[in-house]
């Protein structure tokens, strides 16, 4: 394997400057556009940034809101670097760790990084849509019925559990965890509805082996971030959330989301990612206080405890038992702010800013002494994640 | 007819020999005409040696049931329709990483819902059939 320059590390160059975030719910009054434009406007707001002086913008491809919009709307000034990045869920982190690539090389200055959505909008439930014939790799899959992403990541699920003895309780631990946590959090749509693992146990089929509870919400609303250079930061209101290092990960073979045709199909994108991102770090996955997981579905936590390297694999299930996910006693608490299963789903990027609380301490389940938070993307697809430290 | 199934374009360059195959009644495998390697699904390029000649090659259909899901509602109106199904994954006898999606059906003609979950395990045996819906044949895969 080639040896990547240790010269060009981004290593704690640059940081989170700012969050911002609307509220989160169903069938908000506003725009997609308006969202995002009030995501972003907050974000800067809490660095204390005006917006002329935004230069850099980035988001998912599947982002409804194009920059020249956003821009026009909020007032950016001269925008000299912009990009997206695909594969869904995946690209969160890619699109906050492109900013700081893109301001630690002077690309540009102030980036922001957004994602805005409305999931009572038709075109964010792409199963749903009418189809023409079908000629990319959806071909393979749905004329069996394999339609919806849960069904997708269903089929890779019940593979793990067979070659592993994974258990619907090691999910069901999941999902209480996460509700635990959401209770908390007065921001989450779903705090407010405690989960038993009777309930669970319980719910609705939506894709055996997978129920309603091992499902992400749907949710309208919008998150921003604002990356500056770490010297910058150091001179702004709130405390930097430095970006000690990121990653992408595409391994080889890959199909993204029905990842059934190459040798090993449960070591998905976290383990190429993973990879990358230890090797820029100066740490190891014992030096994460916390963790933000991306959590479309329940399985692709135990794929995530074992891709980045908190347990070997085929023992993610285990790892969750024992409280050992939840706040505050738990080795590793996960999804501090509820997940994607119980704050918000927002394609990860409420992960993003409830891994940048935790540095700055202001989780609603703050984790005691949180110098080094992760958060992840998705599994199952090209993906991407971001080591965020107190320390510069 | 217009069944609202979700189907491949037959056209399609890259894998509509695949698609002809089945109207054959033949479990096809594209071949790298070059090193010889299977590869599913199809592309144009070999990863092995990057030639873009391609043959197809008779599988023997028989394989084993690698993973499988019973989906439930909300689904498209004509999956709904026969809901909860099968949905399985095989994995070829001859190429175990060769694989294909498909349903487990108890004959050829048969719905996707008539087999009962709660039996289907991992690893048992099957082998192809041939069911056609509009102008698409696809394959499904029975009991072996
Ligand atoms: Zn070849």
């Amino acid at each position: 394997m080639a040896r990547r320059s240790s010269t060009g590390l981004i290593r704690n160059k640059t940081a989170v400057a700012g969050i911002g975030q609307t509220a989160f719910g169903k069938g908000l009054a506003d725009t997609e556009l308006s969202l995002a434009c009030q995501a972003v406007s907050s974000a800067l707001d809490d660095a204390g940034i005006d917006a002329s002086e935004v230069d850099g913008v980035a988001s998912y491809t599947m982002e409804p809101n194009r920059e020249v919009d956003v821009a026009r709307s909020v007032g950016l000034g001269d925008i000299t670097w912009f990009s997206q990045v695909g594969f869904g869920g995946g690209a969160g982190c890619a699109v906050v760790g492109q900013a700081a690539m893109a301001v630690a090389t002077g690309q540009c200055s102030v980036a922001v990084a957004w994602r805005a959505r409305k999931r009572a909008d038709p075109t964010s439930r792409p199963w749903a849509q009418a189809q023409a014939r079908l000629t990319d790799s959806s071909q393979w899959t749905r004329p069996f019925g394999v339609i919806r992403p849960v069904d997708e990541i269903a089929l890779l699920t019940r593979r793990y559990m067979h070659e592993y003895g994974g258990t619907r309780d090691h999910l069901a631990n999941i999902a209480l965890a996460f509700r635990k946590h959401a209770a908390r959090n007065p921001a989450s749509t779903m705090g407010h509805k405690p989960l038993t693992r009777d309930d669970y146990m319980s719910a609705r089929w939506i894709s055996e082996p997978l129920c309603l509870f091992d499902n992400c919400l749907e949710t309208d609303g919008a998150l921003a971030v604002v990356v500056v250079s770490a010297e910058r930061a150091r001179d702004l209101k709130q405390p930097p959330v430095y970006i000690h290092a990121f990653a992408q990960g595409l391994p080889p073979q890959h199909q993204t989301m029905t990842n059934y045709f190459n040798d090993d199909p449960l070591r998905g994108p976290a383990w190429t990612a993973a990879r990358v991102m230890w090797e820029m770090a100066d740490m190891t996955p014992a030096d994460v206080k916390v963790a933000q997981l991306y959590d479309a579905f329940s399985p692709l936590i135990i794929l995530s405890l074992e891709g980045y390297g908190f347990c070997a694999r085929g023992e993610g299930g285990p790892f969750t038992d024992d409280g050992n996910i939840e706040w505050p006693n738990g080795r590793l608490p996960v999804n501090t702010s509820g997940g994607g299963m119980s704050e918000a789903y927002v394609h990860g990027f409420n992960l993003i800013l409830e891994g940048a609380r935790q540095i700055r301490g202001k989780s609603t389940a703050q984790v005691e002494g949180a110098d080094v938070s992760l958060v992840t993307s998705g599994e199952g697809v090209p993906t991407s994640a971001i080591l965020f430290t107190k320390d510069g | 007819m217009e069944t609202g199934w979700l189907l491949p374009d037959l056209s399609d360059p890259t894998s509509g020999e695949f698609w002809r195959g089945c109207a054959r009644g033949e479990l096809l495998v594209q071949a790298c005409a070059a090193c010889g390697t299977w590869r599913m699904p199809p592309r144009p390029m070999c990863p092995r040696c990057r030639s873009t000649g391609v043959r197809w090659e008779a599988s023997s259909g028989h394989g084993r049931i690698w993973s499988f899901i019973v989906p439930h509602p909300p689904l498209l109106p004509a999956f709904g329709a026969v809901a909860p199904y099968n949905a399985i994954v095989v994995a070829l006898d001859e190429a175990p990483t060769i694989r294909f999606v498909g349903n487990l059906v108890v004959a050829a003609d048969g719905e996707i819902n008539e087999i009962d979950p709660s039996t289907i395990t991992i690893g048992e045996p099957v082998r192809v059939v041939f069911h056609q819906i509009e102008d698409v044949t696809l394959p499904r895969w029975v009991r072996a």
